[in-house]
């Protein structure tokens, strides 16, 4: 069976040329890079080069890069690492859990939060940010891009209140880097997180911004590596792939690729809509990261569809997976104030570098099968026809 | 070469499910495997006294565990479903509330009704799957003479499991396969090692799938204090047959038909729970003599064997899961009520509990107790 993978918001494949790029660092070049050696100074030097290439993808100096082990160390090496007991924290509740649960944490530890609200949208009123600075406000979290919906927030101008408030400004970027141009200048933020299976390289490595001048509590405690802000030997077959992925971004942007993804997930859509009744966008009519598309179907249960969907070899998502693997409904479309049940029936598609135009083809002739038969045999479906005619 | 089917096993994570999808897939079939998320086990973990940690029960992330490396051992895809919404809405809000009535409840068959036979046959029909195959010992199958599917006690009596699958409708029977109808326990066991299951040896599950240690009062209290519910009053008096008061009690929920233990009143010869009139919150009490009677209501009937009841019928009726079924006259006397009259008097029947109806092997349908 041929399979087409269209969930890229979960992970992305390793694309060739980073593959490429890290496979010396399993054989020949093995060095622990911080060997005084010839060994030592050669995976020293490809991971500096590695740091060189992440920094100009956000814009920042290298020695503001500190490799992580994912978007989610990251996110709370920010959190934990920036506030102490008694701050207060301004975070979303779109964020994804990684920041969410690192805030819950904090709150037990004796840290203030306040989660502020999205519209239907799923976008972050910044005016809601703004009101909720209190004196002991330490820290702002707020995501670039949303997971669920693609929605990109207004982190420029959370970025300026922040500013203007003296407080850190964390954004995680993990659904943004390389999907659109970030400059961590123009956004004023003082943290920023991305991690390396979101964008092409392999799952277990990331970054965190941080700013110069700024003091980071680490989460662990060993040696001096990352300037004593992530103790552990570096990953540095992971470490030289997140650079790749990161260079590769940058020639991408400069081939206006993100143009080319955006018109393939924007037919996705169209194609869709234009034929299956009853759907739309999630977050339509804000600003998108161009590889994620949200759609509602109702009355479907986005379980059952995402399961026939999968028999048939097209790989989308819906929902959250719960510790077992079964679906919980999303806590983003939830915010956004969707009922439950439009949550449920909620699926999303994501695309990535390795997909092609072909690739839509699937979708397109699978899903509005696929819902019509999911509504012939959903109960309420059929119960409401028939209240209509 | 038989017709290959596209068939949802429901597994449980235990050895009988498991055994079945192996079965189903080496006859060749297109097998989808299925585990129902219905509870989740640590929701009430640590309130009310309810034990921290759970282990070994359906839904445990062990089974879940289990059932998922027993597909990728078979080759076969595998989804976990998340009914946790409906088995609280049609399982356990129901149990607690038939306890706090008085009444004595069967959460299992209302999760084979509800769930395990509706809304799993609904997914499966959804993704594209002919037929649902479980781990019940039961058989069914089609009767040519009569035009309907027949519910079957299966060839491992001391497995039967019939009595909790009385409620499955023609069109549910029409769509299930059965496949160890035919085993005994041990040729099962046996099966799932000839397959390399590596869970041919883990011990069969007995208790409520969502009361920890089966301690039901403890649940109730954990389940109403998390829902910020007070548990209702439904303290009273304990009472004789006769009607004197020779006693208080703590609450109905704590009783249940033929109870011997705690009723916390001390005579010379041993009482028994005989009745409870959840109106009155009366708990009645009497000797062993008591607990006999000839004739039951059942109501909310259902029938597999047969389309209706015209004239009375010679059954043999189960009260209960580890009962031995007795012969009665069913007969049926409103639109959705029967009158069981047993040939002998019957211990401790319990309302709450299922009367189902048996001639010989067949199943001929089933109603819960009044």
């Amino acid at each position: 069976m041929r399979r087409i993978y269209l969930d890229n918001n979960a992970t992305t494949p390793v694309l060739p040329e980073v593959l490429e790029a890290m496979r010396p660092f399993f054989g020949e070049r093995f060095g622990n890079a911080s060997s005084i050696h010839h060994h030592g100074q050669e995976t020293r030097a490809a991971v500096e080069r590695a740091r060189d290439l992440v920094a100009s993808l956000l814009g920042c100096r290298s020695t503001e890069i500190v490799f992580t082990s994912g978007g989610t160390e990251s996110d709370n090496l920010a959190i934990a690492g920036l506030v102490s007991a008694g701050d207060h924290i301004i975070t979303s509740s779109i964020e994804h859990h990684a920041v969410l649960h690192a805030c819950k944490h904090a709150e037990e530890m004796g840290c203030e939060v306040t989660c502020v609200p999205v519209d239907g949208r799923s976008l972050v009123n910044p005016d809601d940010v703004r009101r909720a600075l209190r004196p002991n406000t330490k820290l702002i979290s707020i995501m670039m891009a949303n997971n669920e919906t693609g929605v990109l927030q207004p982190v420029e101008e959370i970025g300026r209140i922040a500013g203007e408030a003296d407080v850190f400004f964390h954004v995680d970027a993990v659904q943004a880097a390389a999907k659109v141009s970030i400059d961590v200048n123009r956004i004023a933020c003082d943290a920023m997180s991305i991690s390396g299976h979101k964008m092409h390289a392999p799952q277990g490595v990331g970054a965190l911004y941080v700013r110069k001048g700024t003091h980071l509590q680490p989460l662990f405690y060993g040696g001096r590596h990352e300037r004593s802000r992530r103790a552990g030997t570096e990953n540095v077959a992971g470490i030289v792939a997140l650079g790749k992925a990161a260079e590769t971004a940058m020639q991408s942007f400069e081939r206006g690729e993100g143009k080319k993804m955006s018109a393939m997930r924007d037919r996705l859509e169209q194609g869709i809509l234009a034929q299956v009744e009853g759907a739309g966008v999630n977050g339509e009519g804000a600003l998108r990261v161009p590889n994620t598309s949200n759609i509602y179907f109702e009355h479907v249960e986005g379980e059952a569809m995402v399961i026939s969907l999968d028999l048939k070899g097209l790989a989308v998502s819906t929902g959250a997976a719960c510790s077992s693997g079964a679906i919980e409904p999303s806590h983003v479309l939830m915010a956004m104030g969707l009922s439950a049940d439009r949550a449920r029936s909620s699926i999303r598609f994501s695309l990535g570098k390795q997909n092609t135009a072909e690739d839509i083809d699937l979708p397109l002739a699978l899903v509005p099968e696929a819902v019509a038969r999911l509504r012939e045999l959903s109960p309420r479906y059929k119960k409401q026809s028939i209240t209509i005619s | 070469m038989p017709t290959v089917k596209t068939i949802a096993v429901a597994m449980s994570g235990g050895v009988d499910s498991s055994t079945v999808a192996a079965m189903v897939r080496a006859e060749g079939h297109n097998v989808i495997g299925l585990t129902m998320q219905l509870w989740n086990q640590r929701r009430l973990g640590g309130q009310e006294g309810m034990p921290e940690q759970v282990t070994g029960r359906c839904c445990s992330l062990d089974d879940v565990y289990d059932a998922r490396r027993v597909a990728e051992h078979i080759g076969i895809p595998y989804y976990v479903v998340n009914h946790e919404e409906r088995f609280e809405h049609d399982v356990v809000r129901p149990f607690v509330a038939e306890y706090l009535s008085g009444r004595t409840p069967i959460p299992c068959s209302l999760c084979n009704n509800h769930l395990k036979f509706d809304q799993l046959h609904v997914v499966a029909r959804q993704i594209g799957a002919d037929c649902v195959a479980t781990g019940h010992y039961a058989r069914v199958e089609y009767d040519n003479t009569r035009g309907r599917w027949l519910l079957k006690r299966p060839t491992d009596r001391s497995k039967d499991q019939t009595y909790f699958l009385f409620g499955l409708t023609q069109e549910q029977l029409s769509r299930t396969l059965f496949p160890l109808g035919g085993m005994t326990k041990p040729e099962v066991r046996e099966l799932a090692r000839k397959h390399g299951l590596a869970l041919a040896e883990k011990p069969d599950s007995q208790e409520i799938c969502f009361v920890p240690g089966g301690d039901y009062k403890r649940f109730i209290d954990a389940y109403l204090a998390e829902r910020g519910e007070t548990l209702p009053d439904t303290a009273g008096e304990l009472v004789t047959a006769n009607g004197e008061v020779i006693g208080e009690h703590g609450g109905i929920h704590n009783f249940t038909v033929g109870q011997r233990k705690g009723l916390g009143v001390a005579t010379g010869s041993p009482l028994y729970v005989i009745q409870i009139n959840g109106a009155d919150k009366q708990v009645v009490v009497g000797g062993d003599e008591h607990l006999y009677s000839r004739t039951l209501h059942g109501r909310r009937v259902n029938l597999i064997s047969v389309g209706d009841l015209r004239e009375p019928m010679r059954v043999a009726v189960k009260i209960r899961h580890r009962h031995e079924a007795a012969p009665a006259m069913l007969e049926k006397i409103a639109a959705d009520e029967v009158l069981v009259t047993f040939d002998q008097p019957q211990r401790a029947i319990t309302p709450g509990q299922a009367a189902v109806f048996y001639n010989d092997a067949v199943v001929v349908g089933g109603a819960w107790i009044a």
